[in-house]
């Protein structure tokens, strides 16, 4: 997990009326004046005595005439065990440059905010220690999403697909009484316990090959969330009825190859093949009900 | 949006050595079910001779496993095949949903297995039939 080193921003710097309120604050500006100072002084802070390593980040930005040509930036950061590939991103950025553009916001793998290409491979910069990595650490913008600027991904499509198995509840009746709790076994809370993780990071849509060459494939996230509320048992039949048809259409379940990169990759370790799997062979058990 | 940078498909290509067992099983099982169907046609090809009497089908075959390209074909062959049945048996039971946890293994497996088994005939298949 995600390991901060304390004297970091959280976010860029927001001219905060009242810097004083609070040591913590005040501390924060101080450093940051100090890195400025630094930065102007001597253009590269001093890292030779202190263990450092190398990444490599991809950087765009079709505004800017001498980042319309797709590069690669290489930083070297201050590196002690325990610190994150999106550290070293927070630190090249406070450091060397502020426009290195990434989004990032629990630094807990919560948010789902920074998955990115790192080394080969969809994770998130929180999750990932730098010293597991081989140097240089290649940070790149998902693959097969288009890129907005740096590290940033457009999401649109991600999320279409994800609204396109109306991830919502839909019961046949709800208790008269509203105090009523509508509770599920504990066995149907196991089997869908997983699935309910996602937290909409788009690592596995953009390792999925089969994603990557259909746009219209739903994708694993979206099949996943399909899952979590077809094997709910408090969903309505009616619902559970609709939500397979639209899992079972042309760009849905049967676009799965079974690959596993999408499994191999979920940041929240949810078998995101074995629930595709699952609804296969619930869709298919659906069609020979002519009984 | 202004514009965005779309990587294109040279990307995508750069991508192989970053395949997971899961992905290389794909790739394999796909390329081994199309040379088995290409197989399947020149089979029937040399199967029909027999068409033009006994003699003809026997000659067709003793030329074909007199040429050392073809008893090396018939090794590859062989791989093919054993790969294809025992990765087919392991898509069997990721479609059941069973050990999918442990696919990568089953696939190694099955290569492993195609290898040894492979090895094992090359002996017999390189001698050829003695007619
Ligand atoms: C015991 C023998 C065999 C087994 C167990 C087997 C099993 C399988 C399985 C499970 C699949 C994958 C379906 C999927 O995508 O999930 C498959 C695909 C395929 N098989 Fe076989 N197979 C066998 C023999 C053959 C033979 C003899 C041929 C050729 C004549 C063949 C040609 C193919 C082809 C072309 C595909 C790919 C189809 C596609 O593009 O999806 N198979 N096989
Ligand atoms: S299923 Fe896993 S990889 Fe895919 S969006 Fe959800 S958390 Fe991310
Ligand atoms: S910053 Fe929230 S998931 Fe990494």
């Amino acid at each position: 997990m995600s390991t901060q080193l304390p004297q970091e921003p959280e976010t860029e710097s927001e001219p905060e009326t009242d810097a004083e309120t609070g040591s913590q604050q005040a501390r924060r500006m101080r450093e940051k004046a100090e890195r400025r100072e630094r930065t102007r002084t001597e253009e590269t802070p001093d890292l030779s005595d202190e263990e450092t390593r190398v990444i490599k980040v991809f950087r765009y930005d079709p505004e800017v005439p001498e980042k319309q040509e797709p590069r690669f930036d290489e930083f070297h950061v201050p590196f002690e065990k325990g610190t994150t590939v999106l550290d070293a991103l927070i630190y090249a950025r406070d450091t060397y440059d502020s426009s290195l553009t990434f989004r990032h916001s629990c630094r807990q793998a919560v948010c789902g905010s920074d998955a990115l290409f790192i080394n080969g491979s969809q994770r998130l910069g929180c999750q990932t220690q730098l010293g597991d990595l081989d140097e240089p650490v290649r940070v790149e913008p998902l693959p097969h999403q288009d890129v907005v600027k740096d590290l940033v991904v457009d999401m649109d499509h991600f999320y279409e697909q994800m609204h396109a198995v109306d991830p919502f509840f839909d019961p046949d009746e709800t208790p008269a009484d509203p105090m009523v709790e509508q509770s599920q076994t504990r066995a149907n809370r196991e089997k869908i316990k997983t699935s309910t993780r996602c937290i909409w990071c788009g690592a596995c849509m953009s390792s999925c090959n089969v994603a990557a060459g259909n746009n219209d494939y739903l994708g694993p996230a979206a099949i996943n969330k399909a899952y979590r509320f077809a094997m709910d048992e408090r969903e309505g039949s009616e619902k559970k009825r609709e939500r397979l048809e639209i899992i079972e259409r042309e760009n849905g379940v049967w676009r799965c190859q079974t690959q596993f990169s999408c499994t191999n990759v979920c940041p929240k370790d949810i078998p995101l093949t074995e629930h595709i799997q699952a609804l296969k062979r619930e869709a298919v058990k659906e069609n020979l009900k002519f009984w | 949006m202004s514009q965005s940078y779309n990587r294109g498909l040279v990307e995508d290509f750069g991508r192989w050595r970053e395949f997971s067992a899961g992905m290389w099983a794909w790739v394999f099982h796909k390329f081994t079910g199309w040379v088995l169907v290409g197989y399947l046609f020149t089979h029937i090809a040399v199967l029909s001779t027999a068409l033009s009497g006994p003699a003809a089908y026997t000659g067709t075959i003793r030329t074909l496993e007199g040429l050392l390209v073809v008893r090396v074909l018939e090794v590859g062959l062989l791989a093919v095949a054993v790969f294809h049945i025992l990765n087919g048996c392991r898509l069997l039971l990721v479609d059941l949903g069973v050990g999918l946890e442990r696919q990568d293994v089953s696939f190694y497996a099955s290569l492993i297995l195609t290898g040894a088994i492979v090895v094992a005939s090359v002996p017999t298949f390189l001698a050829g039939v003695s007619l």
